[in-house]
């Protein structure tokens, strides 16, 4: 994904092929965002001149969700399921144990670059509870062990 | 006919290695020279045996699991593909109790079906309610809904027949279909599972929706939370386009309906139907006053239709066997079908489709198996975040969305959270408060701010400063929050807290009769 690199004329091209849906911004932002991994704060006057909006407008719903980051994210995106199920299987002990290898705050990325730790307050995987996002790979029935192991094969890719 | 073998990609039977049994199967098939298809179904629910392996035999569909990729060789050699006897051997899938006891009506198709196949979805009884319903006028359609009794499944339990009834007769130039696919209840996972394993029942719902009040377009809303989910939607609405279910002139029938599938960003906020408006005009999720209501005035101003996932998933039953049909099943002015979604420190967490009226006893103990754990059930949490809290001693209390409001809890979308004794549910109330806090749109101060506040108020009641003061002071937040709320969010979230409180005082450092005391 990112490289913190970002280019004008890509954002000018999917502001322009996206602006003329209804209620086009969000997925304007989500198509930077897949891009980019984040949303450069460049980005927005572009954005709020081809849709005709303020760039306060842009930046109060850049910064109202919480998907959209304004800085590059690591290298990998580690999400932890915070909600009551996966507190009822020990969603503790994986924040404890990740926070504490990486060390790492919630919205905090390491100084290397390489992982980026975020909330999530469920996935719907309250099935198999506690759940993990590497990336975009979903991790049910998760324990400190194996996300060890998963933590330490992403290190050695 | 080529033998078949079902693997679901239901993301949390991916997320226990689904893919890799697919991979792992699709291998020593191809290594032994075997044909057969793999269908990557939805999953039936049975969420302790994912990743479950159905395969089609004279004698039904004979289900494994839960099966690892290791497994994989020695279940061929087994004789898996004939349905032999072995360890993980269930027997056909639809004896085991925990599915054969349901009443699956919303879920008929899911985890049976190739969610992606038109041609599945038609043949087990998909697009005869919307057959039915453009034969008939839009009152008609609504008399129907009416008929069947079915009320709103995201949480709030309006009656779906008036709702469209509102749209129907509200005259505008354009009108809108909404799914609320946000599903942020914690615990809740039935959308997911009806996007990812029977899509085509969503669309059919909200085109019969459109069909009876007149609207032309349409947005589903699901949450970023579910990239699997929204992928489904994206390729399901594109099948139904290409083959006249969807567009223009649909069936014939001189119709119209576009539909496009949008992410939300991670706001739980914009689950609440007029927050998911605004965030659907690419604004901030905030929520709007009301009246008007969205019936009436919805997205970009129109008259639009806001339901629920399950809500919606309901409607093409109702049309295909009749309002009466659906009425049938439940209990007093909770009727039809309730999907429960079952989760937490329990044995078997799954997805239990039943009529209204089983009691929360029954689900925990005869479907859920008790805790996972193993040590004594200690509090449930019903009806998603904002959820009250019950004892064990209250687990008689049948689902029915009186009933349980009558012992001061709440449905909403059907989720049931289970904890065990190890459970601080002092914790959990400050959990409640910093959830709110998290997620507060920021319209009303009581939420903003007075959330947070009661963090710090539950802080100083664990730590044991001023305690009787300090518990005082969470009670008038409390209320503050109640009447000073625009939306449930704020006005709720007193329900886990005071229901932790109220039931389990001795965590909070109290004695019962303390917590008693006004
Ligand atoms: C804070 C809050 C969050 C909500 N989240 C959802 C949600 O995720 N999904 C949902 O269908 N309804 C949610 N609702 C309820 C919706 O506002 C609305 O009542 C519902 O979508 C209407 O559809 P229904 O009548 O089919 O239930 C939420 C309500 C509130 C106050
Ligand atoms: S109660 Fe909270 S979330 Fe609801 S409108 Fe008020 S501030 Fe927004």
């Amino acid at each position: 994904m990112s490289s913190g690199l970002w280019d004008k004329t890509a954002v000018a091209e999917i502001v322009a092929e996206l602006k003329d849906r209804e209620g086009a911004l969000l997925p304007i932002l989500h198509r930077i965002q897949d891009r980019f991994g984040y949303i450069p704060p460049d980005s927005i006057p572009i954005i709020a001149s081809g849709l005709n909006l303020s760039r306060a407008e842009v930046h109060g719903v850049v910064s109202f969700y919480r998907d959209f980051r304004s800085e590059p994210p690591g290298v990998h995106v580690i999400r932890i399921c915070r909600a009551e199920s996966c507190q009822a299987m020990g969603a503790a002990s994986l924040i404890d144990y990740v926070k504490q290898e990486l060390k790492l705050e919630f919205g905090g990325t390491d100084r290397e670059g390489f992982f980026t730790l975020e909330p999530v307050y469920c996935f719907g995987n309250c099935a198999c509870s506690p759940a993990v996002m590497v990336d975009e790979q979903i991790y049910g029935r998760m324990t400190p062990e194996r996300l060890e192991s998963l933590l330490r094969k992403l290190r050695s890719a | 006919m080529s033998r078949k073998i079902y693997v679901p990609a239901d993301s949390s039977a991916v997320s226990v290695g689904a893919d890799a049994v697919a991979q792992a199967i699709e291998r020593a098939l191809k290594q032994r020279a075997i044909s057969a298809q793999l269908v990557r179904n939805g999953s039936r629910g049975l969420y302790w045996l994912e990743p479950m392996v159905e395969v089609e035999t004279p004698r039904g569909r004979i289900a494994y699991g839960p099966v690892s990729p290791e497994n994989v060789e020695e279940l061929l050699d087994a004789g898996m593909l004939e349905g032999a006897a072995h360890r993980l051997c269930l027997g056909p899938a639809e004896d085991i109790p925990y599915l054969r006891n349901q009443e699956r009506l919303t879920f008929s198709r899911v985890g049976l079906v190739d969610p992606l196949s038109l041609e599945d979805y038609v043949s087990h009884g998909g697009y005869r309610g919307l057959r039915r319903a453009l034969e008939m006028s839009g009152a008609e359609i609504v008399e129907e809904v009416v008929a069947s009794g079915l009320r709103g499944r995201g949480g709030a339990a309006f009656p779906t027949g008036i709702k469209w009834k509102t749209a129907l007769e509200t005259p505008a130039d354009q009108k809108y279909v909404v799914c609320n696919a946000d599903e942020g209840d914690s615990g809740t996972f039935a959308d997911r599972m009806l996007m990812e394993g029977d899509p085509f029942v969503v669309i059919e719902g909200m085109t019969i929706a459109a069909v009876c009040v007149g609207a032309t377009r349409g947005y589903i809303y699901i949450r970023s939370e579910y990239p699997h989910s929204y992928r489904t939607m994206v390729k399901a609405i594109a099948s139904a386009y290409r083959n006249g279910y969807l567009g223009e002139d649909i069936l014939g029938s001189g119709k119209t309906f576009h539909l496009e599938a949008r992410l939300g960003a991670g706001a739980y906020i914009c689950g609440e139907e007029t927050a998911l408006l605004e965030s659907l005009e690419g604004k901030r999720g905030m929520v709007r006053f009301r009246p008007p209501v969205p019936a009436v005035k919805g997205l970009f101003g129109k008259p639009t239709v806001l339901n629920n996932v399950v809500t919606l998933a309901s409607v093409p039953i109702i049309l295909e066997k009749g309002g009466k049909f659906y009425h049938a099943y439940g209990t007093g002015r909770s009727r039809g079908t309730l999907t429960i979604q079952l989760a937490g420190n329990v044995k078997r967490p799954g997805l239990i489709e039943k009529a209204f009226g089983v009691t929360l006893r029954e689900i925990i103990y005869e479907y859920g198996g008790g805790t996972a754990s193993g040590r004594p059930v200690r509090a449930v949490q019903l009806g998603g975040p904002l959820g009250a809290y019950l004892p064990e001693s209250m687990l008689d209390v049948p689902l029915d969305y009186e009933a349980v409001a009558s012992v001061g809890g709440m449905i909403g979308h059907g989720g049931i959270v289970v904890f065990d004794d190890t459970v601080d549910m002092a914790q959990m109330a400050r959990y409640a408060m910093e959830f709110c806090a998290a997620e507060s749109c920021g319209k009303c101060t009581p939420c903003r701010i007075g959330s947070t506040r009661g963090v710090e108020v539950i802080d100083r009641i664990i730590a044991g400063i001023e305690r009787e003061a300090n518990v005082e002071l969470l009670r008038d937040l409390c209320e503050t929050l109640k009447y000073g709320s625009l939306c449930a969010l704020g006005g709720l979230t007193p329900m886990p807290v005071l229901s932790a409180l109220k039931h389990f005082p001795q965590d909070f450092g109290l004695l019962p009769q303390e917590a008693e005391l006004r």
